[in-house]
């Protein structure tokens, strides 16, 4: 259980964390989205306690990350920058880590079988690839048997294999009844594992709401019919729960409510001509980039107006 | 509901005894015991400090041998003693500990194994304390191991010479301890340093300047103004815990001791305060 409260973060002039309040809940897996830049590696630092909130707070399971007697058994988190000593070997990187709570060798031998790092266990983690750095990290987050896990974007650099492997994993961990809280750019992949969204745009909560929801909000799933006669087919679809848009004049209409299949048997049913029958379904990525369209930070500028540019004195 | 609250209260459904972990002050000393020796650079680095701490003690110790009956003497080997001549490469020696002093802070600013060590221990200053300690502590034993051992080879080449002393002679034994515990102070400070100034760079500039360069600049200084500020230097009050003999100009061991601690405690404070104040 994450609880933040009114979370804020100012560097200077510019707030990167604007009064968040959200909760993350345990026994499912949140996804934590916004484009680069929304803040989202800002508040998992102030979750563990690595930067201070400006004003405002967050607790983990019901107090601060400081004041816990076994952190690591609280939050294992996998941060976004590199958080190791690449001239110590992954071993003792977590035997490290683990000392200072007391945990036995044995649940480092664990979470590096867990994590796929048995044979380069002793490697130095210097000379690790971007996957195995990332594998090592979800190890150390793993290493305190934590009731929450904390991740910030853990499918960075990794293979295939690997990304399905975090997938699985997220699952079980939440599953178990764990906190799962997972950051990520990408709603495709957030699409596939979390449950529950928080989306943040230039440090705002921007939604806290379900997969299913954004959807919905967004649009929803439509299906676009094309017929002679609308009004005929307006009458024939129309009841509860139903919405049906179309321009007048237009042959083609918009239905919510129904799905494809119900329309093309009421159709046949009275008779009625179709010309097309298509679903849509608004895909979460387009959902997503309806909500951060205002609040991406730096937009890639492919429209430069030539004229203005030519036309401005010198 | 009142119901469903009590029993999930007594039985929390995820917990199927869950081994009780505990961040204490002993075990962040052994995790940073732990980390300490798993890097090659502190097993290097302590090599280095210990063969110039021992190497630059038998080669002053044989240029005085070789120096006595020519004409050309150096006048600086006057004074010298069996002492003065092992603990020659003392100067050097804490480069080598300070640098590893530095290392074992900084060096995980640069790296970002600081995020890792600070989400483990969030209360932050047990994890100064026990680099603190661990190196400081290591510094110390190789340190006054290496200055026995420099005056042991050392005193045997200058026997028969005006220099000449053995361990039984007044104050051998102290200075050699001295030089121990000043080198290990040294990597207590170095340590200090990196935590403050989070940088390697930055941390070795400030060490070297406050040990080597400072001194330089203080003769500057008018001679009046010199005899008030020099002895209280953080190398002066060094060097006076492991000279063998005293003048007005120096500080007593004692002193000596007193203001290194001094400046190590202040070290320590700024580095304590900065971990505490900044985000990493």
């Amino acid at each position: 259980m994450i609880d933040a409260q009114q979370l804020t973060k100012r560097y200077g002039e510019k707030t990167a964390v604007d009064g968040l309040d959200f909760a993350v809940k345990p026994g499912t897996v949140t996804g934590f989205l916004g484009p680069n830049g929304a803040g989202k590696s800002t508040t998992m630092r102030m979750i563990v306690g690595l930067d201070a909130p400006t004003s405002g707070s967050v607790t983990v399971n019901g107090r601060r990350y400081a004041g816990h007697q076994a952190p690591l058994q609280e939050v294992g988190a996998l941060l976004e920058a590199k958080s190791i000593h690449p001239g110590r070997s992954a071993y003792n990187h977590l035997l490290a880590l683990a000392l200072t709570h007391g945990i036995p060798r044995r649940r480092v031998d664990e979470v590096i079988e867990m994590a796929g790092l048995g044979s380069v266990a002793k490697k130095r983690a210097g000379a690790f690839s971007l996957g195995m750095g990332q594998r090592l990290g979800i190890a150390a987050a793993l290493l305190g048997d934590p009731q929450t896990v904390m991740l910030d974007e853990p499918v960075n650099g990794l293979d295939p294999e690997g990304v399905l492997w975090i997938r699985n994993l997220l699952k079980a961990l939440a599953d178990e009844g764990r906190t799962v809280f997972v950051s990520s750019h990408l709603m495709s992949e957030m699409a596939l594992v979390a449950d529950h969204l928080i989306i943040v745009g230039r440090g705002r909560l921007l939604a806290d709401t379900t997969v299913g929801d954004l959807v919905r909000e967004a649009g929803g799933d439509t299906v676009q019919v094309a017929t002679e006669e609308p009004a005929r087919l307006r009458e024939a679809l129309a009841g509860p729960g139903v919405d049906i848009t179309g321009r007048a004049g237009s042959e083609e209409l918009q239905v919510a409510g129904l799905s494809a299949r119900e329309i093309g048997l009421k159709a046949a049913e009275h008779r009625i001509a179709l010309f097309e029958l298509t679903a849509r379904t608004v895909s979460l990525e387009e959902a997503f980039m309806n909500l951060t369209r205002d609040a991406v930070e730096y937009h890639g500028s492919t429209t430069v107006d030539p004229l203005e540019t030519a036309a401005r004195p010198a | 509901m009142s119901t469903t609250l009590t029993t999930t209260a007594e039985a929390p459904p995820a917990a199927p005894a869950r081994p009780a972990y505990r961040v204490t002050g002993r075990r962040v000393l052994a995790s940073e015991w732990a980390k300490l020796w798993s890097l090659r650079s502190t097993w290097i680095t302590l090599g280095l400090g210990l063969l110039f701490l021992v190497a630059f003690g038998l080669i002053a110790a044989n240029h005085y041998k070789s120096g006595i009956g020519s004409p050309h003497r150096d006048r600086d080997f006057a004074t010298a003693t069996a002492v003065s001549l092992s603990l020659f490469g003392t100067n050097f020696a804490q480069l080598a500990l300070g640098v590893l002093g530095v290392l074992v802070t900084a060096g995980e600013y640069s790296t970002g194994m600081i995020r890792s060590t600070l989400a483990a221990v969030p209360r932050r200053l047990p994890v100064l304390w026990s680099k603190a300690a661990v190196f400081g502590l290591v510094a110390l034993v190789v340190a006054t191991l290496g200055a026995f051992v420099a005056f042991g080879f050392g005193s045997a080449i200058v026997s028969g010479t005006p220099a000449a002393m053995g361990f039984t002679h007044a104050g051998v034994v102290r200075s050699l301890l001295g030089a121990g515990l000043y080198l290990g102070l040294v990597g207590v400070i170095g340590t200090a340093l990196g935590a403050l100034l989070r940088s390697v760079a930055g941390g070795i500039s400030v060490l070297v300047a406050s040990l080597m360069l400072v001194p330089g600049l203080i003769s500057l200084l008018p001679s009046s103004w010199q005899d008030h500020i020099s002895p209280y230097l953080p190398s002066s009050a060094g060097e006076s815990m492991f000279a063998l003999t005293h003048d007005s100009t120096t500080l007593s061991p004692t002193a000596g001791l007193l203001v290194f601690l001094g400046w190590t405690v202040l070290a320590l404070a700024g580095a304590g305060y900065r971990l505490v104040r900044s985000d990493v």
